[in-house]
């Protein structure tokens, strides 16, 4: 059988076992993305010569579609053993990027991510989500592991977390976000189901703080815990435990909202990502103005600013839209640069505004079906390194899909990450390109089982 | 069934969070319908185009306030990089300290993507210079047309008035008719007739960027209006007249009005000191302005519409013909004068000694004889027909309000002035109510109380002279292509009739007041071949010099009409503190009359008129105070080392020669690049 399998590789037919609807998908995708940011840059010049000019930022993304093929091919002819040797390998590759960021990192933009080699710019935070999601899935299929014990799981969340601190240093906290996505995998793979729950409810229960003023927040949790009393009271009569229950979970929560939120805001984020955070949920950020500094305040003044103007364009611009759209190239908003940043993070601004609701409906459901087949492809795994490096995959498209348009329709904080395939800016294609591509190549050789 | 469970959950997580997106977008699209307007308020720009306002012609067909074109040189502060700044400095004049001081200053101002004047109504030299160059300093610097009011005879500054940026309060009483830096007429005719010379604004839709730079035409013009130009006006001013009017008032402070009587048409309206209306103009305005309301001479004043004074013996026909009309006199009514009125506790004086100076109407008027004029107005007070002084005196002032003395005439220039005829409360206020015709007698010599606009007094020759009524004394004869719905002028139709005294005592006044040239106090007035009938006036007035109340020199005054016959000019002529008003304003006034009816003056009258000009007749105070003000802004000037006196010549095209491109000439004082430093 496994002879059988070697024999079909060395005919090298690279074509079979290939997902080619993924791929379809794929190419889909990243076409809508340059017509995309072709409607959003174009100026009326000749638009053959603006293809081949290399000038235009969609004559770029086309060519970084060519690389980004090219890559692809490569990863469709590498052996996919490849990818379970090198996995640790190409993580102790990121990390070391990662640190090489802090002497080395050019500023540009405020971000300190980005090492610059004359005209090529990397950023290692982009690139090492594919390194994490191979040696998560290393780990996780590792021949000796059992995933239940707490010192696995341990270990698990420090290969997804080192990166993500490092990222949080080179000040980009939205990068960093995109690893907790990678907590997805581990719940398919036995990460208690509490954890997850737990997870919801604390982040359930602080967007609620935001929402509902603190007092009144305390009031309802502590008359939901009096009424569960009352109800279950003839349990309760049975065994005290539960009631010691209830009390510990109600602290805990009147706890988080009270005092461990208003903590976290006021003395681990900085003021302009709390006032970010308010200006999502409509709030104004009322702050200790006493313990800012004038570099704080200027800081969230043009945070402010910025924010709330880009929100508000873009949010303007998808509104504009409708049902049907103003069509290509006829937006006013997205045609003329109010949304700023549009042709990166707020690209789905010019298909909101071009192509209305429908439009926006079509895309979203190529993104779900997308994330629906790699989840399946997942699942028809054979080898447990596959399987868990599919869900990363999956993970981390829907992050970003989700958190990027819902920045771009005012429901996320603003946070600068790239629509998977759209946006432009060669580092995200070619980094989506590699994850999706070396998926198609397991998924080719499903039937192997790799470790 | 561990694993179907979980890989149902992640399942449901990704359909959930797709489905809170489409949620917020069907609320985005499809609900929320005011997204759509917001981008269209981002995206389009609304450009209202002003047409090019109305041109004011003289009596003649001469115009006297058209449009012409200056070149401001722009520019884009994005659009710098790699341009030969050295060569822009050298087409200047300005070296590259400045040249780097005007461009943070147009950042500041205006932001690097918008276009800011970089210099403003360049000179010709640089124009030439700069036309033929300008592809070199492309798109970072371009020449903008700007057009602009000119006054080529650069007179009649108070009467046309000026244009200017129109501001928050005229936007709010508007009710935002106009926008933020749009021009209107703030002040003369350019604000009365406002809506006539602005015509027509046109809209233009254009698309915008999110720097606001226009991209172009929105729907391809489909929304667009176009402008209608302005309407002309055609007025009665003599332009030349005027030109010589200001001549005559040069270094002194007065005015001259010469108004038409048949009609009400103002042929002159000068005031003095007056200025070069060309410096009002552009973006010159407001450093020139600030200089002119500096001036301790207001140079910015309209004296014959605002200037108040004590009319003095020019009034005396009027009282002459409120007795007449009255009947407490008639036109024998004789008084024996000795140098002096003794009718109430003081003695008022009067020039004349001789008998039989005031032996009838005409001999008092020739005379002006103040004890004949006091002695009447107590008896117009005091008529018996009336019971009381009150009654008298309101029946007296009544009279005087329709004489126009008192009340607004309505002339079509804003903010004019009603001059001072007391109410009975105002001396019932001042003397506890017990006053009586003595208490207020110099009012029958135009002094006391009293004040009148020299409008006003031009006005009352009209009265005299057409016999009891006037036309609203006015500019504006017609409007071009006027419309059923123009009924601005209407008012200036209506005949306003003031006394019904015969015509033969109206003879009997008019005779007395040409026996005032003829023979009286006026005769250096005299003009050979023309029957000129006139009252001089020599008023008292008081100033607060230093915080002191002192008397000041006398008013020098003259009203009269010619010929009187046929009157065809009514003219009168305050020079202040010039004395008698035999000495300055009658023969001013002779010289308009002159010019009016002869169409020209001699040579020994031309003579007359230098004469005239090159007199200064200033209250010390003024000067010195002027002279203070001018040194502190020569040693500004010198400190910044500009040349702010020296007048700079300025490109300027006639807007209905455009095609022809005739190079023109005109001097504009201050460059207002500077005025920041000044104000």
């Amino acid at each position: 059988m496994q002879l059988n399998q070697i024999m079909k590789k060395n005919s090298f037919e690279i074509s079979s076992g290939i997902d080619w609807v993924l791929v379809g998908v794929y190419v889909a995708l990243v076409l809508i993305g340059i017509t995309s940011i072709f409607a959003t840059t174009y100026r009326d010049e000749n638009i053959i010569a603006g293809f081949f000019s290399l000038k235009t930022d969609y004559s770029k993304q086309s060519l970084y579609f060519l690389i980004s093929a090219v890559l692809a091919v490569l990863i469709l002819l590498t052996d996919s053993k490849f990818f379970t040797a090198t996995a640790n390998i190409f993580y102790f590759f990121g990390i070391i990027l990662l640190i090489l960021v802090f002497p080395f990192h050019t500023d540009v933009k405020g971000t300190k991510s980005i090492i610059r080699f004359s005209t090529f710019q990397l950023q290692p935070a982009e690139l090492c989500k594919i390194f994490v999601n191979l040696a998560l899935a290393k780990y996780l299929s590792s021949i000796d592991l059992n995933f239940a014990k707490f010192k696995s799981q341990f270990i698990a969340m420090v290969i997804v977390l080192v990166p993500a601190i490092l990222t949080i240093f080179q000040n980009e906290t939205g990068l960093a976000l995109v690893y907790f996505a990678f907590f997805l995998v581990m719940y398919r793979e036995g990460l208690p189901t509490a954890i997850l729950t737990i997870s919801f409810s604390i982040a359930l229960l602080v967007v609620l703080t935001l929402l509902i003023d603190q007092n009144t927040l305390a009031i309802i949790l502590s008359s939901l815990a009096v009424l569960l009393i009352f109800i279950i009271r003839k349990q309760i009569k049975k065994s005290k435990s539960i009631l010691f229950a209830i009390i510990t979970i109600w602290a805990v929560c009147v706890g988080i909202q009270k005092y461990a939120v208003p903590y976290f805001f006021n003395h681990v984020l900085k003021p302009y990502q709390v006032q970010r955070i308010y200006a999502t949920v409509g709030k104004d950020f009322q702050v200790d103005l006493e313990k800012l500094t004038a570099e704080d305040i200027k800081k969230m003044e043009e945070k402010k600013k910025a924010g709330n103007y880009n929100v508000k364009q873009s949010q303007i611009a998808i509104g504009a839209g409708g049902f049907i759209g103003k069509g290509l190239l006829k937006g006013t908003q997205t045609r003329y640069d109010f949304v700023p940043e549009q042709r990166t993070d707020f690209i789905f601004c010019t298909i909101g505004e071009g192509f209305g609701f429908i439009g926006s409906l079509v895309l979203l459901s190529l993104y779900l079906f997308m994330v629906f087949r790699i989840v399946s492809i997942a699942e028809r795994q054979r080898s447990l390194f596959s399987r868990a490096y599919a869900y990363g995959v999956a993970s981390v498209l829907l992050f970003h899909i989700f958190i990027n348009i819902g920045m771009t329709i005012g429901i996320v904080p603003v946070i600068g990450i790239p629509l998977p395939l759209m946006s432009y800016g060669g580092t995200a294609l070619i980094t989506f390109t590699v994850l999706i591509f070396i998926l198609i190549r397991l998924d080719a050789d499903r039937q192997m089982i790799l470790r | 069934m561990f694993n179907q469970s979980r890989q149902n959950v992640i399942r449901l997580i990704i359909f959930v969070a797709f489905s809170v997106l489409i949620i917020r977008l069907i609320f985005l699209q499809l609900v929320s319908s005011n997204y759509d307007n917001l981008a269209l308020d981002n995206a389009v720009n609304k450009k209202i185009i002003f047409p090019d306002r109305g041109i004011i012609f003289d009596r003649n067909g001469k115009s006297i306030l058209e449009n012409t074109l200056t070149y401001d040189l722009m520019i884009l502060p994005t659009q710098l990089k790699g341009l030969d700044t050295a060569g822009i400095c050298k087409i200047l004049k300005i070296n590259l300290v400045q040249f780097k001081e005007r461009v943070i200053s147009s950042i500041i101002k205006n932001g690097r993507y918008r276009p800011s004047v970089f210099e403003a109504s360049l000179s010709v030299e640089s124009f030439v210079q700069l036309q033929e160059n300008i592809f070199r300093f492309e798109p970072g610097f371009f020449l903008q047309e700007r057009p602009i009011r000119s006054y080529p005879y650069k007179a009649a500054a108070h009467v046309l008035g000026y244009v200017g940026e129109v501001d928050s309060n005229i936007l709010k009483r508007t009710n935002y008719f106009y926008q933020l830096g749009d021009y209107m007429g703030l002040s003369g005719l350019e604000r009365y007739y406002e809506p006539v010379l602005m015509g027509q604004r046109g809209v233009r839709y254009q698309i915008k960027d999110n720097k606001n730079r226009i991209v172009g035409a929105y729907e391809k013009g489909k929304f667009d209006s176009t402008a209608i130009a302005g309407r002309n006006l055609r007025t009665y001013i003599d332009i030349d007249l005027q030109v010589m009017a200001e001549r005559l008032l040069k270094n002194k402070l007065g005015a001259i009005v010469a108004i038409e009587p048949q009609t009400g048409g103002i042929l002159v309206l000068a005031s003095g000191p007056t200025y070069d209306p060309n410096q009002l103009t552009g973006n010159l305005r407001k450093a020139n302005f600030s200089w002119l309301l500096r001036d301790t001479s207001r140079p910015l004043f309209n004296r014959a519409i605002k200037g108040q004074y004590p009319p003095g013996s020019t009034i005396k026909p009027v009282g002459a013909l409120i007795a007449l009309d009255e009947g407490v006199i008639g036109p024998d009514f004789g008084l024996g004068c000795g140098g002096a009125y003794y009718g109430c506790r003081r003695a008022i004086a009067c020039e004349h000694k001789n008998p039989g100076h005031a032996s009838n109407l005409r001999q008092a008027l020739a005379n002006s004889c103040n004890s004949y004029f006091s002695h009447i107005y107590r008896l117009a007070i005091d008529n018996p027909a009336e019971r009381n002084t009150v009654n008298g005196y309101l029946r007296w002032k009544r009279y005087m309000n329709s004489f126009g003395m008192g009340v607004k005439l309505g002339v079509d220039l804003p903010s004019e002035d009603r001059g001072f005829i007391p109410d009975t409360s105002f001396y019932n206020k001042l003397y506890n109510r017990s006053w009586s015709s003595c208490t207020n007698v110099f009012l029958g010599i135009g002094q006391g109380e009293m004040q009148a606009t020299p409008l006003q007094m031009a006005n009352l020759m009209c009265v005299i002279a057409n016999k009891g009524y006037y036309y609203t004394p006015h500019f504006v004869r017609s409007i071009d292509n006027a419309l059923v719905t123009d009924t601005i002028l209407n008012v200036y139709k209506v005949k306003h009739d003031v006394t019904k005294i015969p015509d033969s005592m109206y003879n009997i006044v008019q005779l007395g007041m040409q026996d005032v040239v003829e023979r009286g106090t006026a005769v250096g007035a005299r003009i050979a071949g023309i029957a000129l009938a006139g009252k001089t006036g020599t008023a008292e007035n008081y100033g607060i010099i230093y915080g002191k109340r002192e008397k000041l020199a006398n008013h020098s005054w003259f009203v009269c009409f010619a010929p009187r016959e046929n009157p065809k000019i009514a003219v009168a002529v305050v020079v202040e503190n010039a004395g008698f008003g035999s000495t300055w304003a009658g023969p001013i006034a002779s010289l308009i009359v002159e010019r009016y009816l002869k169409d020209s003056l001699s040579q020994e009258r031309w003579k007359e008129v230098e004469r005239i000009e090159g007199k200064e007749i200033l209250l010390p105070i003024i000067k010195t105070k002027r002279n203070k003000l001018d040194s502190l802004r020569n040693e500004r000037l010198k400190k910044n080392q500009l040349n702010m006196r020296v007048e700079i010549p300025t490109l300027s095209v006639p807007i209905n020669k455009k095609k022809k491109i005739i190079l023109a000439y005109h001097l504009n004082a201050i460059k207002s690049n500077h005025e920041e430093k000044f104000i």
